[in-house]
């Protein structure tokens, strides 16, 4: 369904997206992953042919993005990092107008706009001023207007930035309602893992504009996740902060112990363990045992920095990397 | 089709805005002030014959609705910058473009659309002037055929300047910007006029050719001619494929 060949993007200064190649099949859910500034947003813009690649292919439904930019921009909805209402137009007629410049037919735009509203569940303020409604709301009129033509392809440039826990996993839900009716193939964004994790079957992850993986979500993160790092806080005098780390230590399959800040009777570690092993019960175990009292234990999920430490670090610097990891932890961490 | 649905949706906008009313009061404010002027000397000119006994020649065209209508082709000047200033500075500051340019609607289209919408702004605005005209129908019998003259002039002129407007509305994404730098270029293109008009040069003639308002002066006097029309049509041809081309230029700079 989208097809991209090499595809350069060169601002005047710097290079935003460097040669990147990849296919989406129809009917797929892919999400785009990267930091900011990574190339996400450049990489979408030209796939809506809102920017014009410097060098590469890229086409969608098999036309061209500079060949054929309208047979393009019919088959695609797009909705941008900020949604593009106009805050002086109602949601009725803000729908109408898109739907009008979609090539949405006269006769079916009534109807398009009632599914739509109701799909996107906005169907309660259709006549409201867009200007006075929520971010979450417009996040949602957002969506509405991208899928008003009901195109083949769904474009969405991170949907969920800047919304409230609830509308997250509302927006979520409504991205995977979509994608279950099967008929659209969906791109979506983010800096997030966990919402890729939830929504999406396969990942590309770019980084300073090249692609650095690209495989569905379980093979990514069991590949990433071979070692895990737990989070210790254990109840005690400061005095025993060397005690402590020196019995967490001893635990089987732990790789090192890293102390964090230690204040009022808390004691902060960060354990890390070897490849594959699991180490929660044997911590827990450790501090209750030797008669401290066991405050907290997570495992500290892997965030997005470190996948991407692991994912373009080569073998030579990857101890310097993880030495630079570690003195930046506990500041990360003290919270 | 999307021209037109482009160029309601502006036409909307403006009427939602403050910008539709503060440009529509403020040139009733001073085209009706610049009609009563007019109308006041006109009475008092007529006043002075009839006691001095004799008859100066009393033209109502010439007193009235030229001035007039010279007068209305410069407050556009003024005007015509704060209705274009937003055509796409605002979309471009909100991301709204976004929307237009990843939607299967051509840049021609666009351009045309948001070009059209402020011609309707400025037509809305002129038909306030029709009015106090009319008044001087009830009153009197001036000659109908160079007052539509008169208007096919201001038409002609208002679409050249909105046209210059919506090219300089694209080059930025602030609105002031864009209202200051077009209200000083159409300053410049009314005064090219002064600076050449005693000049005989070829330099002189070029440049007083090119200013906008002198060729409004044909039209002020009810003379159509094919010269100054051929100027307004080509000026607006320029300035909506400067817009095309600073579209063009955006993408692949961007």
């Amino acid at each position: 369904m989208i097809k991209v060949e090499g595809l350069t993007k060169r601002y005047a200064r710097k290079i935003a997206v460097d040669n990147i190649s990849f296919e989406v099949e129809k009917g797929q859910i892919v999400g785009f992953l990267g930091p900011n500034g990574a190339g996400k947003t450049t990489t979408m813009r030209v796939l809506t042919c809102f920017l014009p690649p410097t060098a590469g292919k890229a086409s969608v439904a098999g036309f061209d993005v500079l060949e054929q930019p309208l047979e393009v921009k019919r088959r695609i909805g797009y909705l941008p990092e900020t949604p593009p209402v106009y805050p002086e137009m109602e949601v009725q007629e803000y729908l109408e107008f898109v739907g009008r410049i979609k090539g949405v037919a006269k006769d079916q735009l009534a109807k398009r706009i009632a599914e739509v509203a109701e799909a996107c569940a906005i169907s309660d303020v259709r006549k409201t001023l867009i200007g006075k409604l929520s971010k979450g709301y417009r996040q949602r009129v957002g969506l509405a207007q991208a899928i008003i033509h009901n195109p083949d392809v769904l474009i969405l440039d991170e949907p969920t930035a800047g919304l409230d826990p609830h509308q997250i996993i509302e927006t979520r839900d409504l991205i995977k309602g979509l994608a279950a009716r099967g008929d659209h193939t969906i791109i979506l964004s983010t800096h997030i893992l966990p919402e890729v994790e939830q929504t999406c079957e396969r990942v590309i992850i770019i980084a300073k504009g090249k692609l650095v993986a690209m495989d569905t979500v379980a093979n990514l993160t069991s590949r990433l996740r071979g070692a895990e790092t737990v989070a210790v806080e254990v109840l005690a005098e400061e005095s025993q902060a060397a005690a402590v780390q020196r019995k967490l230590e001893q635990v089987a399959g732990v790789s090192r112990v890293l102390a964090n800040q230690h204040r009022d009777g808390k004691l902060n570690f960060m354990v890390e363990s070897l490849e594959g092993r699991t180490i929660r019960p044997g911590l827990a175990r450790a501090v209750i045992e030797s008669g401290w009292n066991l405050n907290e234990l997570h495992a500290v999920g892997l965030s997005l920095e470190e996948i991407f430490l692991q994912l373009t670090a080569s073998p030579e610097n990857t101890r310097q990397e993880e030495a630079v990891a570690a003195t930046a932890a506990p500041v990360g961490e003290s919270r | 089709m999307n021209t037109f649905t482009i160029a309601r949706k502006e036409l909307n906008s403006y009427f939602r805005s403050p910008i539709a009313y503060g440009v529509m009061a403020f040139f009733a404010l001073i085209a009706g002030y610049f009609f009563y002027v007019a109308v006041v000397f006109f009475v008092r000119r007529g006043m002075e014959s009839a006691m001095m006994g004799q008859s100066f020649p009393m033209d109502m065209g010439e007193m009235i609705i030229r001035p007039l209508f010279s007068n209305i082709s410069v407050i556009g000047l003024f005007l015509i910058p704060m209705i274009t200033m937003r055509l796409f500075a605002e979309e471009k500051r909100t991301g709204t473009i976004e929307l237009l340019l990843t939607s299967p609607v051509s840049d021609l289209e666009i351009i045309l659309g948001k070009w059209l919408g402020a011609m309707i702004l400025y037509v809305a605005m002129l038909a306030i002037s029709a009015l106090s005209l009319s008044v001087l129908f009830v009153y009197g019998h001036p000659d109908w055929k160079p007052i539509l003259v008169g208007y096919l002039g201001l038409l002609l002129q208002g679409g050249c300047l909105l046209a210059i407007g919506t090219f300089i509305s694209n080059c930025t994404k602030n609105q002031i910007v864009a209202g200051v730098a077009g209200f000083a270029i159409m300053l410049l293109l009314w005064v090219l006029d002064w600076a050449s008009s005693f000049g005989t040069t070829v330099t002189d003639r070029v440049i007083s050719y090119l200013s906008v308002l002198q060729h409004f002066d044909t039209f002020s006097r009810g003379v159509l001619d094919s010269k100054d029309i051929v100027f307004y049509l080509s000026v607006i041809f320029v300035g909506l494929f400067l817009t095309a081309r600073s579209m063009e230029s955006l993408r692949w700079r961007a």
